[in-house]
């Protein structure tokens, strides 16, 4: 490690991102940049219903519309493929559905494709679309989960029997018997509203089968192409080693782009039909139909607590809806996985109890989006710790403080069954407070308080589990790779050029490991090129996901940084007539280990390597290329923490909540390039803000989407967010080479949990209190009861 | 989300664009700014066989002053209105409403009377035309008729427009002394229509309010005049009195409108809450 800061100091430093300037001047290459010659476009024709059966479909007007190549339905689709299904073994009684890629006989969600129409233009493939004629019979829908799972409720999968598609509860300690010996119990029923990830670029693909090789090619818009490569291949019956899948410049993913989508798999067949080149984009409608959605939980909870502020117990109770199917391949339990395991995680408790069901409903699919479950777990602990803190009289600062995991009690056997190597609560507390200035916001709140403007100021701590291992995915016989991987390569110039698996698609990675190998080989930064995104040339690895691609990534292009080192200086070893380890490299230059004297530069040893092997002794093979792999062995996931804070203003007039200020301190170990680490942060704190006032998809009482257009679901803007201030706290992690841990998705997790508190506190004059997310004005002036 | 396939023209002229539009009637849409068209176009909510695109026509945009008469041309921008010097000047009150109109790319490129004949009822401009007591210029091939702003607006997406009429400006009253104006929303976001908005002027004479104008807009199909009101504001002191009357009475002149934004109740309290803000300002000026 040590040698590695020596050899040139790219790592800790806030180096810009090259792809911005690209993507700024608009040389950005998206998937629907891509033409390729004889292309077609696909449109979907989705279900209008929630849950309909398909009597008929007449597709015989459309298929005359002008510009018209062929007309598919979902039924022709099902017969080109093999069915999937989101399981996850480490779940043992999880029941979900088989998918085939557009809906057969029966439309489970509104906006679930049931015909395709590939035609010359997008417009005309619209325009068929419309021409399409089925006889729907309308059947009655699951929309509540609490209805889907009572006896009478309709049952969407009669495979299956039942719309419960997992009940587990998770137990530690007599949760009963510390209920009923506490000195008060603080409770609530929190109802947190459906979102989606909203990426600039929608989803994305252009499918192009060549029949004489029996070759496919995929341009998509996704964060995880070898997993993409592997379902290609399994379920079109294809070689995989003639798929291959590029993902281009992506615009925002979210994990929104993480997963196998029915219409993308359904283009890829079309492509193999037509054998000719399928482009799908899909618009914003589709988008908020079709895209992955993520957090509709119900969570009754209760907090057992002693008279001196002790945390005893939590007793937690989730309700999640996943939609019609379970998210393929990773499965839809995640997030419901994380409310089970790591509700109260950040503190010590003798007895927690916690029951998930995950219920099938007439609505689109839920999967995974930034920072999976974390906010639910989060927003629900946090809430009743302050709570608790209001009844007791006790600072919110101080109760967290008497309840974290003792500082002496690493490694740390969680209540939910996890290790924690080594949290940094404590430190993060400290540093929040200072960062806040907290005495002096609570002069202020009181003084604000006395002219009618009433502040709030929420914290949030919070356990983040990040960078999985091949404990979670492996072992529940998911095919996700926990492995990152990454080539290396010396040019003849002596600039390097590195292709990692992990992706980019927007957070800066490609800069990290760029930073990462000019280190570990010993060049400037401007001299490695990144490259990723394209199975084809990519070692094998997971892509973007997990908070990951940095920590696991990043151990990867160390190891392959470090052996093209080794490698290089075995090569200038037999020019020189040194050692190896008499040599080492710095700037772009082999020099001496002892007086850093300058030997020869890389685009020397390039030369030899290249075109003068005449020069080495015989049987000197140049290896000036490598690759090397990284998996996290023995983790399920690496634990980091931080902590949140939020100053607000209520309006208690008209429910309307200004957001002030925001405050995050996090530990994510080693700071590769603190900038991208911070912006990271604050582009996932704007997403936890978001969730805390803002988005929120909305069905009606039958499951028919409300939320469909940009001005119904809202984003936060520039204007609504406040500053965002971010300390740090870095414990490295433990076992690697760099010590780094994960960033991208801490924002979010902890971000609306502040902010539930922080509204709370403010309106804790009026008696009002707030359990569902988003806050919106409506909510906040039923709370206060001037509204019913 | 493309639009269906319609027919374009590009007039260079009225005389041109009023046979155009005598010749399609309902069949065409008038293009202007497109900033609410366009999307209504790709969304297909609309398919109109025709698209009469009124931005080649000469002598449709521009602000200007003749005697009491300040006129905005239709196809004025709206971000000219609110870089105008003769409107901070003279219309104050739009001045303050255009910062609360859509985001700097929308307001490039939407026009002043295209946001007017679309007449969404959460818009500012068609509360504040009202309140201003503006008058509508329209004319077709028939020739020109002048409308109060008042009667414009009939509904949701609907104006006293008929199919083979184009809206050529908007004429305002200005040069009257003593008018003090208000104007608040609340919206969800910066630049979001608005759940509730008031637009209102008054005129104060010797500590009292000789007239007033008092709307609302996204409370109902079209901006709402609350008329009781503004006699109950004109009528004895004290103003204070006056007021709460008004505020107790003002859910009564409202309609019950209620929409994802809002519910009719929740509508009606927040413009209780904003009649209140709204005068406050005034009220120390008032017996």
């Amino acid at each position: 490690m040590s040698e590695a800061r020596d050899s040139g100091a790219a790592i800790g430093r806030s180096v810009p991102r090259p792809r911005a300037d690209r993507l700024l001047a608009g040389q950005g290459r998206f998937t629907d940049d891509i033409s390729l010659p004889r292309m077609v476009h696909a449109a979907f024709l989705r279900s209008p219903h929630p849950h309909a059966r398909i009597r008929s479909i007449d597709v015989a007007a459309a298929a005359q519309a002008p510009g018209v190549v062929r007309v598919v339905t979902g039924a022709e689709i099902a017969a080109q493929c093999k069915p999937y299904a989101g399981l996850h073994q480490l779940f043992s009684g999880m029941r979900v559905p088989d998918q085939v890629p557009m809906a057969v006989d029966v439309a489970r969600w509104q906006g679930e494709p049931v015909a395709v129409v590939v035609a010359v233009s997008r417009a005309q493939a619209e325009d068929a679309v419309e021409l399409i004629a089925v006889d729907w019979e309308p059947l009655a829908s699951v929309v509540d989960p609490r209805a889907g799972a009572a006896p009478d409720a309709p049952v969407i999968h009669a495979a299956l029997g039942t719309n419960v598609a997992y009940d587990g509860t998770v137990a530690h300690g007599d949760i009963d018997a510390t209920l009923t010996a506490a000195a008060i119990i603080v409770e609530g029923d929190f109802t947190f509203g459906r979102h989606t990830g909203v990426c600039l670029e929608t989803r994305s693909i252009l499918a192009d089968y060549r029949a004489s090789d029996e070759t496919l090619t995929v341009y998509e818009s996704h964060q995880c192409p070898a997993q993409q490569q592997d379902i290609f291949a399994r379920l079109l019956g294809l070689a995989d080693n003639k798929v291959r899948v590029v993902c281009p410049d992506v615009g925002g993913a979210f994990g929104i782009k993480q997963q196998l989508y029915g219409d993308e798999l359904a283009v890829c067949i079309l492509s193999r039909l037509l054998r000719r080149p399928v482009k799908f984009v899909a618009d914003r409608l589709e988008s908020f139909t079709s895209d992955i959605h993520a957090r509709e939980h119900r969570v009754k909870a209760r907090l057992a607590v002693s008279a001196d502020g002790r945390l005893l117990g939590l007793d937690v109770d989730d309700w999640f809806g996943i939609g019609a199917y379970s998210q393929y391949p990773r499965s839809s339990i995640g997030e419901g996985s994380h409310v089970l395991r790591i509700t109260g995680a950040a503190y010590d408790l003798a007895a927690y109890r916690a029951r998930m069901r995950m219920v099938l409903q007439n609505k689109n699919m839920v999967g995974h989006y930034r920072s999976v479950g974390h906010p639910i777990a989060i927003a629900v602990a946090e809430t009743l710790i302050d709570d608790a803190a209001r009844k007791l009289g006790i600072d919110p600062v101080e109760i967290r403080r008497r309840n974290y995991i003792a500082e002496a009690g690493y490694p740390h056997a969680s209540h939910g069954g996890f290790v924690f190597e080594q949290l940094s609560l404590h430190a993060c507390l400290d540093k929040i407070v200072a960062l806040m200035d907290l005495p002096r916001l609570r002069r202020e709140q009181d003084e604000s308080r006395r002219k009618g403007v009433y502040l709030g100021i929420g914290l949030a701590s919070f356990v983040e589990l990040t960078g999985t291992g091949p404990d979670y995915y492996g072992k529940g016989e998911v095919r996700v790779s926990a492995q990152d991987g990454c080539m290396v390569k010396l040019e003849p110039s002596g600039k390097i050029r590195c292709f990692s698996s992990v992706t980019d698609q927007g957070q800066g990675v490609d800069t990290a490991i760029g930073q990462i190998v000019a280190d570990m080989v010993g060049v400037p930064f401007d001299d490695v090129a990144v490259f990723s995104g394209d199975t084809e040339v990519s070692p094998y690895g997971g892509g973007a996901w997990a908070s990951r691609g940095a920590s696991m990534g990043g151990e990867a292009a160390v190891r392959a940084g470090r052996a093209l080192r080794e490698n290089i200086l075995a090569v200038a070893g037999c020019v020189l007539q040194a050692r190896p380890d008499e040599l080492a490299i710095e700037q772009g230059a082999v020099v001496n280990a002892g007086d850093r004297r300058i030997r020869m530069t890389l685009a020397e040893v390039a030369r030899i390597g290249y075109f003068r092997q005449d020069l080495l002794p015989a049987g000197m093979q140049p290896e000036l290329s490598v690759v090397r792999h990284y998996v996290p062995h023995g983790r399920t996931f690496v634990a980091t923490n931080g902590i949140q804070g939020s100053l607000v203003e209520v309006d208690p007039d008209t429910g309307f909540i200004r957001l002030l200020r925001h405050f995050v301190v996090h530990d994510g170990g080693t700071m590769i390039n603190p900038m991208l680490v911070e912006e990271q942060i604050r582009g996932g704190v704007v997403q936890g803000l978001g969730a805390a006032l803002y988005e929120e998809i909305n069905y009606g009482t039958d499951g028919e989407l409300t939320t469909g257009t940009m001005a119904d679901y809202l984003v936060p803007m520039a204007f609504e967010m406040p500053d965002i201030d971010i300390g740090h706290v870095s414990v490295p992690l433990s076992g690697s080479e760099l010590g780094a841990k994960g960033v991208g998705e801490a924002g979010t997790a902890g971000a609306s949990a502040a902010v539930i508190n922080a509204v709370n506190d403010a309106l804790a004059p009026f008696d009002a209190h707030l359990t569902q997310l988003p806050m919106s004005p409506e909510r906040v002036l039923r709370a206060l009861r001037k509204i019913a | 989300m493309k639009a269906p396939a319609f027919h374009y023209e590009r007039p260079s002229s009225r005389a041109e664009a009023f046979a155009l539009l005598a010749q399609h009637g309902d069949e065409a849409r008038v293009l202007a700014g497109g900033q609410s068209l366009m999307p209504i176009l790709n969304m297909r909510l609309a398919s109109p066989a025709v698209l009469v695109d009124i931005n080649a026509i000469d002598n449709l945009a521009g602000i200007s002053v003749a005697g009491d008469v300040l006129t905005v041309g239709a196809m004025t921008r709206h971000y000219q209105v609110a870089e105008s010097a003769e409107i901070a000047r003279h219309l104050p009150l739009i001045a303050e409403a255009m910062r609360h109109v859509a985001h700097a790319a929308i307001r490039n490129r939407g026009t002043f009377g295209g946001n007017l004949a679309m007449a969404d009822p959460a818009s500012e401009m068609p509360a504040c035309c009202i309140a201003l007591d503006a008058v509508m210029v329209i004319e077709s091939a028939k020739g020109p008729r002048k409308l109060a702003a008042e009667q414009f607006f009939r509904g949701i997406f609907e104006t006293a427009l008929e199919p083979d009429e184009l809206l050529v400006a908007v004429e305002f009253p200005i040069g009257q002394p003593g008018w003090r104006h208000g104007f608040m929303e609340f919206a969800r976001r910066q630049g979001d229509y608005a759940i509730v908005g008031s637009a209102a002027r008054f005129l104060v004479k010797q500590r009292r309010v000789a007239d007033c104008r008092l709307v609302f807009f996204g409370v109902g199909d079209r901006p709402i005049r609350v008329q009781a009101a503004e006699r109950t504001l004109c009528g004895p002191p004290p103003f204070a009195e006056a007021a709460a009357t008004a505020s107790a009475a003002l859910a009564a002149e409202l309609p019950e409108f209620a929409d994802s934004l809002a519910t009719a109740e929740m509508r009606h309290h927040l413009a209780r809450v904003l009649f209140g803000r709204i005068i406050t300002p005034f009220t120390a000026d008032l017996d």
